[in-house]
């Protein structure tokens, strides 16, 4: 029987996850490097990138996990807004009056520590909330996920502004508070934010590839009703995953807000289309079953990348989403090609020029 | 995998005669009888090949063996146990080592094998995280020993979607021998396959036999369960008409003899 070694099926773009993505992300850094120089031999939009992206990359990476289930979630950036303005409130109304110094400014006669940890917990218990509120409307209603979320963003989007009444929230002085040192403050020039985020992602690795919990997801974003014939409870699982992105939501929300010390209306809102963007350049298939973590990463600050990069070389902010959209079409189309090489040979059956790039990778492996 | 040969008690090591009996089973689904009064046995060691055209009442026969259903009347035993219908569910069913190999595929098509093989089951430290290593180990001894995948090009690490149907059907009855279980129930599991991937799927079915376990075989092609089968039950419009052992008659007269049986159900 001529069956192919089913080893050489798998390319090395596939045997080492993320690999063609960091690639992507170096070579684009490369451009960036001739097209605006004078930003992109710095250190200093590097340290800039590494304080901006890692919340967007959390979300990424929960929503990863989500994607991997066969799910979708559009609700997060209704979470990072809603833990944003509780944090906030509470920090402003609750911390600072109790840490108002003689001469009027927050923490100059030292700080009451425990409380804005406190209210990171309360703006992870909401994010929560919200995500278990996700899972019980998409298993016990059974409403599909896009459907239920998008309510959802809606509902929270709209009730954080109730509760922050429209108004945006100056949190000057929370740099004092440990909360802030840790989650955002810098280790020697590098924001903390970005080890965090590093962590996350080693951490949501594990979880999806070498966890139960993980092997269930892609289970069940595979084919359903065989991850219930081999007994895995569909339901608790997805009201887990749903409320782990929730709660990441919340992490992210709390982290914009202590990075730009101030709480604004606005927070989070961009995130929804840029996050999407990013796991999908990762190369996490939207039919589920499987899930890219470092693809996620990298794609992550691929997109935070092209933002800045752009910009820097003197186009017009307005460029930025045609170059994503551009670079996104690029990245779905390679990796469909290198996980159905067969599509693509069908292409290469309509006679491309020989030696293309496609024409070269859909030689039948072996 | 345990040895075969010695294995001829139960985990309380008593004994038995028959891993599965059905006595006087009936089932009524409203006006419609289903099953009248069957009474069947499966030994330890013994394929059973079930027969019926579409509406004799295997699949009904066997969700009462597998707690999907609960009979109208009659007795269930295990292992010469009798068991309190009440308490009878899928989940004892497992229990009790009984495991169904489906017609359609109980395997997910873009996970590994050795993700497949073990997705409920994982062997995991006390943080639920799993040991890759060790199921892969365990995953290739059950390809190279249980099921005879050799030198096929299948690995632990390949794909679902890398198989063809039969070494689909394959590696789930492999998993449910893996999982120690006393009867194996196949419920049609050579539907829609190539004449060549049914071979393949007859030659696991031999394979149950020689590792010591029981099989009841659905089937409605005659001349597969013919092949595997030690006895072949036969049912029709919900009673059981016909019981052969194994050698009593040829394919051909066996053929013959059930065109008859009909004919004269038919028409008497």
């Amino acid at each position: 029987m001529a069956r192919p070694a089913i080893k050489s099926h798998r390319s090395v773009w596939e045997r080492i996850e993320g690999l063609p993505v960091l690639l992507a992300l170096l070579l684009i850094i490369g451009v960036f490097m001739i097209t605006a120089p004078r930003s992109f031999l710095g250190l200093r939009i590097y340290m800039s990138f590494f304080a901006t992206v890692p919340p967007p990359l959390i979300l990424g990476l929960g929503l990863t996990l989500v994607i991997a289930a066969g799910e979708i979630d559009l609700s997060f950036p209704s979470v990072v807004k809603m833990s944003g303005v509780i944090f906030a409130m509470l920090t402003k109304f609750v911390a600072f009056p109790l840490d108002v110094g003689a001469d009027g400014i927050v923490g100059s006669d030292g700080v009451t520590n425990i409380l804005p940890w406190l209210f990171l917990l309360a703006a992870i218990a909401v994010g929560a909330a919200i995500g278990l509120l996700n899972g019980l409307l998409v298993t016990v209603i059974g409403i599909p996920s896009i459907i239920a979320t998008l309510a959802t963003l809606f509902v929270f989007e709209g009730l954080s502004i109730i509760i922050g009444a429209g108004q945006q929230y100056s949190l000057r002085g929370i740099d004092e508070y440990a909360v802030h040192q840790v989650l955002t403050g810098r280790v020697g020039i590098v924001p903390a934010q970005a080890l965090w985020a590093l962590l996350a992602a080693v951490v949501m690795w594990f979880i999806l590839n070498r966890h139960r919990f993980g092997e269930h997801l892609m289970f069940i974003g595979d084919n359903e009703n065989v991850a219930r014939v081999v007994g895995v409870n569909v339901k608790r699982e997805k009201i887990k995953l749903f409320t782990l992105m929730g709660s990441l939501g919340a992490v992210a929300g709390v982290m914009v807000t202590l990075e730009n010390k101030n709480f604004y209306t606005t927070q989070g809102t961009a995130f929804l289309l840029i996050v999407m963007a990013a796991v999908f350049i990762g190369g996490t298939a939207i039919s589920g079953g499987k899930g890219n973590i470092p693809g996620t990463f990298f794609g992550s600050y691929m997109v935070g990348c092209i933002e800045a990069g752009i910009i820097s070389s003197g186009l017009g902010g307005f460029w930025t989403r045609l170059v994503v959209g551009l670079v996104f079409l690029a990245a779905v189309i390679f990796h469909l090609a290198v996980e159905t090489p067969a599509r693509f040979r069908q292409l290469a059956g309509l006679r491309l020029p020989a030696g293309t790039l496609i024409a070269r990778r859909v030689k039948p492996p072996g | 995998m345990r040895d075969p040969a010695g294995d001829t008690a139960d985990a309380a090591g008593k004994t038995f005669e028959h891993v599965v009996r059905l006595d006087d089973v009936s089932m009524q689904f409203g006006n419609v009888r289903a099953l009248s009064n069957v009474s069947l046995a499966v030994g330890r060691n013994e394929i059973v090949g079930l027969l019926g055209d579409n509406g004799a009442g295997k699949s009904t026969l066997i969700k009462i063996m597998t707690g999907v259903q609960k009979p109208t009347a009659g007795d269930l035993y295990v292992r010469d146990q009798r068991i309190d219908w009440r308490g009878y569910s899928v989940q004892r069913a497992h229990e009790l080592r009984f495991e169904t190999v489906y017609q359609e595929s109980s395997l997910c098509e873009k996970q590994p094998l050795w993700r497949n093989f073990f997705v409920g089951r994982q062997i995991t430290n006390r943080f639920g995280f799993i040991d890759v290593r060790k199921q892969k180990e365990i995953a290739q001894d059950i390809l190279l020993n249980a099921i005879g995948f050799r030198g096929e090009g299948i690995t632990v690490d390949s794909t679902v979607s890398d198989l063809s149907g039969g070494e689909r059907q394959g590696i789930s009855i492999g998993r449910a021998m893996y999982f120690d279980a006393d009867l194996i129930i196949l419920d049609e599991p050579t539907v829609a396959l190539a004449v060549k991937e049914v071979r393949k799927v007859l030659d696991f079915v031999r394979s149950i036999k020689e590792s010591g376990r029981a099989c009841v075989y659905i089937e409605h092609n005659l001349a597969h369960v013919y092949e595997v089968a030690d006895r072949l039950i036969i049912l029709d419009r919900g009673e059981v008409v016909a019981e052969l052992t194994r050698g009593e008659l040829t394919l051909p007269d066996l053929t013959q003899y059930l065109i008859d049986l009909q004919e004269k159900r038919q028409h008497g």
